[in-house]
């Protein structure tokens, strides 16, 4: 049971890591635009590189 | 898609042109030469994939670009940058664009692809849901108006828009609302891991040192959750108690306060209970069910805000017109009545003005609620913050800035807004009262169970403020009257006055006003009689001829009611108060009133005439030295829809009545064909007023619905009054509802949702007494802990904001 006294405090400088990684991706807009992302990821864009070398 | 139809924009095809682009290996047909530059910029450019992703088709982009381009290069001025670019460091620069033309998610991509390949552009990134965008270039390395122009080599369209506006803050307030929820949801999780293990171990299973170890654990994470997430309610009850007076926060900060103290003195003394979990769960339900309140209503009043965003912020001043037309691009706050600008199809007409030259269609939905674009030809009005449609417009400004008709409607809807409703004041009086009570119960609360079991004491003292919180009671009406303020004017009904959904909602008796309202309110060309060698067509033209530069009613109806082309006649000569005369191939012709004709040729009205005379309308001769040629009636046309919405009020229930000053013969008229019965007619406006005034006392909520000057008091007499749009403005500003579209239609249907408004109010001030009627006992014996008070109450709140969603017309789209 010991290993609880490390155990506890760890958590809790967890949530606040957690915390600052939440607050990063508020601050970053992640959460301003929920539809545009989802329909963003199936757009293929690897062919174009293929087209235009160099670009 | 067929070979006929545009692969670009999917119109169709015509047989004349051959535009064609290779597409995807194949050559495809294109509409018109805009098209197929669009088409060639996207596939040049490698960006062909956008119509293999693409689920709906653009719009077309009409307009040849050399035109558009031209006005961009003003965009690279610092002056006019000043609104909606931002330096971000010396040479970085990001701008805030809205982009017009996005219909689908492939736009998106196509669009951030696209510009993120121009030169100098660090990013650009484009949000889906409001069609805005926001782009970051390196000054040195490129300009703003290439940037734009390679926007509108795509098809689409891009203005700059002002960030420092309402939606930024609302934007704001969502970010941190949705910081507050986090912090509390996960401080409550958390706190719940510590909590649990505490309820679930036996006598003797723990330590002491660790079940103190876990209770410091859960105060260093309850802090940031009362400390942060809670401030609200501790700033609001606050501000009451130095107003001294109780508002919805104190009991939530009572609760909250208490309880997070006694925890923490149980920490530290190492004794008693703690209700840390209690405590940061009550705070998240609050907080979550605060966040979706806000994010409906956010939505909304995205209605007024829509409209305030409709004037552009640049116009195309004509410099010398009508000599040489030297086109300058200008900000609109320059402009000055008596300039003359140029509207481009597809540009938003910024100021309100005259047509001088052009004929188009514009699209006033947004303004008045009527879907279907109104024809302007020159000498029409145009009303600024609608939609050119077809073709370029000359349009001379009448009226600028905030004398606008759509800074009054703005400025109307804003004076509603800053009202508070009579409702709204009695369910916050009626709330404050509760409150009161409910501090009193809470303490005598306190006190019986001190002697009955003073280890419950806390908690269940803590339930009982916050269980009985009256959220839903005071949001129960306000969030009701927004949504329907809302859902009023998108069917083309502006409410000018808080009380009105209500009082229009409870209305008894509609009066109706005559001339204007129910009829078009200016003359229309009725009926034709032929006397002499010509038809019809022939004698409406000759007589439209005479009179076609007279500003006089009758003669803008003879206007209207000639088809193709007048024939042009000589020495045209206006007598006042008689007509005017004229030379047409040799022979003096005379329209105007009959005896005036008369004198021309000393010839009696046939027999036939009479029974054209006897109806009451106003006639209108035409003839030469020779005797008579045609005999005009005129008269007031009942406007289409008036009766169609007579039927619909009466099967509401509700009791009609004309009030007019016009004759009881055409007042009688008019009642029998849209089926009214109640008729006064021949009214002064005083006999108006004291005719509403009789009603009244006889327990009547008269809606009255009129239009002209002498409306206004008889308006301002009748519990709730409707102006209509094209009214004069004296009416307008006394009304309580504003009816933009002219449309009575819409009155009806406003009517209807009025009364839904109403109804719907009524259910959740029942819901809200209900809850608190059934909450208050169970929590007052101790059978609710504090996080199902707050769960409870949060749940009461956002179910009242929810039904009253459902006054929200569907979206379009």
């Amino acid at each position: 049971m010991e290993i609880l006294y490390l155990l506890i405090p760890l958590s809790v400088v967890l949530v606040f890591f957690i915390g600052i990684a939440f607050w990063w991706s508020l601050r970053s807009g992640q959460y301003d635009d929920l539809e545009g992302p989802g329909h963003r990821v199936l757009m293929d864009d690897d062919k174009v590189r293929e087209k235009k070398p160099g670009k | 898609m067929s070979q006929d139809s545009c692969y670009h924009c999917g119109l169709p095809v015509p047989d004349t042109v051959n535009f064609l682009v290779e597409i995807d290996g194949a050559p495809r047909r294109m509409c018109c030469g805009g098209c197929a530059a669009v088409a060639k910029a996207i596939v040049d450019n490698g960006l062909g994939d956008y119509y293999r992703n693409r689920d709906a088709l653009p719009d077309s982009p009409r307009e040849a670009l050399p035109a558009v381009l031209d006005s961009l290069a003003l965009y690279d001025h610092a002056d006019f940058q000043k609104s909606f670019v931002r330096a971000l460091s010396e040479h970085e620069r990001e701008a805030s664009l809205i982009i017009e033309g996005i219909t689908c998610a492939a736009c998106i991509w196509l669009i951030e692809q696209h510009v993120a390949r121009q030169p100098g552009v660090v990013g650009a990134e484009v949000n889906f849901s409001t069609h805005r965008a926001r782009v970051r270039w390196d000054e040195r390395r490129g300009k703003l108006s290439d940037i734009l122009a390679a926007i509108a080599a795509i098809g689409y369209r891009a203005y700059p828009y002002d960030t420092a506006r309402s939606e930024e803050l609302a934007r704001e307030e969502r970010r941190s609302a949705l910081w507050r929820v986090f912090v509390a949801g996960f401080g409550m999780m958390q706190v719940m891991m510590y909590a649990v293990p505490t309820y679930l171990a036996g006598e003797g299973d723990m330590t002491l040192g660790i079940e103190s170890l876990m209770r410091w654990a859960s105060l260093v994470l309850t802090l940031p959750v009362v400390g942060y997430s809670a401030a609200p309610f501790f700033r609001g009850a606050w501000r009451d108690f130095g107003q001294r007076r109780v508002g919805m926060d104190v009991p939530v900060a009572l609760g909250v306060g208490a309880a997070f103290l006694a925890s923490v003195w149980a920490t530290l003394t190492a004794s008693g209970e703690v209700y840390f979990d209690s405590v940061t769960m009550f705070i998240f339900f609050l907080l979550g069910g605060r966040y979706l309140e806000m994010t409906a209503r956010q939505r909304a009043v995205s209605v007024t805000e829509a409209l305030s965003k409709l004037m552009p912020a640049f116009a195309a001043r004509v410099a010398a017109y009508p000599a040489e037309r030297v086109l300058a691009q200008v900000s609109v706050a320059d402009l000055h009545p008596g300039d003359v600008v140029l509207v481009r199809p597809g540009e938003t007409i910024p100021v309100d003005g005259v047509v001088l030259e052009g004929n188009s269609a514009t699209n006033e939905a947004l303004l008045t609620g009527e879907s279907a674009p109104v024809v302007k030809a020159p000498g029409a009005a145009v009303i600024g913050g609608s939609v050119n449609v077809d073709s370029p417009l000359y349009v001379r400004v009448e009226q600028v800035g905030e004398s606008t008709r759509l800074a009054a409607i703005v400025g109307l809807m804003e004076r509603a807004s800053l009202e508070r409703p009579r409702l709204v004041q009695f369910a916050d009086r009626v709330a404050a009262r509760f409150i009161q009570a409910l501090l009193l119960v809470a303490a005598l609360v306190a006190v019986a169970w001190w002697f009955i079991d003073p280890a419950r004491v806390l908690w269940i003292t803590v339930s009982v403020l916050v269980v009985t919180c009256p959220c839903a009671l005071s949001l129960a009406t306000p969030v009701v009257l927004t949504i329907a303020t809302g859902a009023l004017a998108r069917a083309g009904l502006l409410v000018t006055r808080s009380h009105a959904v209500e009082t229009l909602a409870r209305a008894t008796h509609f009066v109706f006003d005559k001339t204007g309202t129910l009829t078009y309110g200016r003359p229309e060309l009725l009926d034709v009689l032929t006397l002499g060698e010509f038809d019809v067509a022939t004698c409406t033209a000759l007589a439209a001829g005479i009179e076609h530069a007279s500003e006089h009613p009758l003669g803008v109806a003879l206007r209207e009611a000639a088809e193709g082309a007048v024939p042009a006649v000589r020495d045209v000569v206006n007598t006042p108060g008689c007509g005017m005369q004229a030379l047409f191939e040799g022979r003096t012709l005379r329209v105007g009133r009959l005896g005036w004709v008369e004198e021309l040729h000393r010839q009696m009205l046939p027999e036939s005439a009479h029974a054209l005379l006897a109806g009451g309308d106003t006639v209108v001769g035409l003839g030469d030295e020779a005797g008579w040629l045609a005999l005009f009636r005129f008269g007031d046309r009942i406007r289409p829809e008036a009766a169609m919405m007579v039927s619909d009020l009466r099967a509401a229930g509700l009791r009609l009545a004309l009030l007019t000053g016009d004759a009881e013969v055409v007042a009688a008229g008019v009642a029998q064909a849209l089926g009214i019965d109640e008729v006064r007619a021949e009214a002064t406006p005083q006999s108006k007023h004291a005719y509403v005034e009789s009603l009244q006392k006889q327990g009547a909520v008269v809606a009255m619905v009129g239009d002209g000057v002498n409306d206004a008091p008889v308006l301002a007499r009748a519990q709730v009054s409707v102006a209509m749009g094209g009214g004069s403005q004296l009416a307008r500003t006394q009304a309580d509802l504003v009816l933009l579209s002219d449309n009575l239609e819409h009155l009806a249907r406003g009517y209807h949702v009025a009364r839904r408004s109403l109804w719907v109010i009524r259910q959740n001030l029942a819901w809200a007494f209900v809850y608190n009627v059934v909450a208050l006992p169970l929590a007052m014996l101790g059978f609710v802990t504090p996080w199902m008070a707050g769960l409870g109450m949060s749940a009461s709140s956002l179910l009242v904001v929810l039904n009253s969603l459902r006054l929200q017309p569907r979206e379009r789209r």
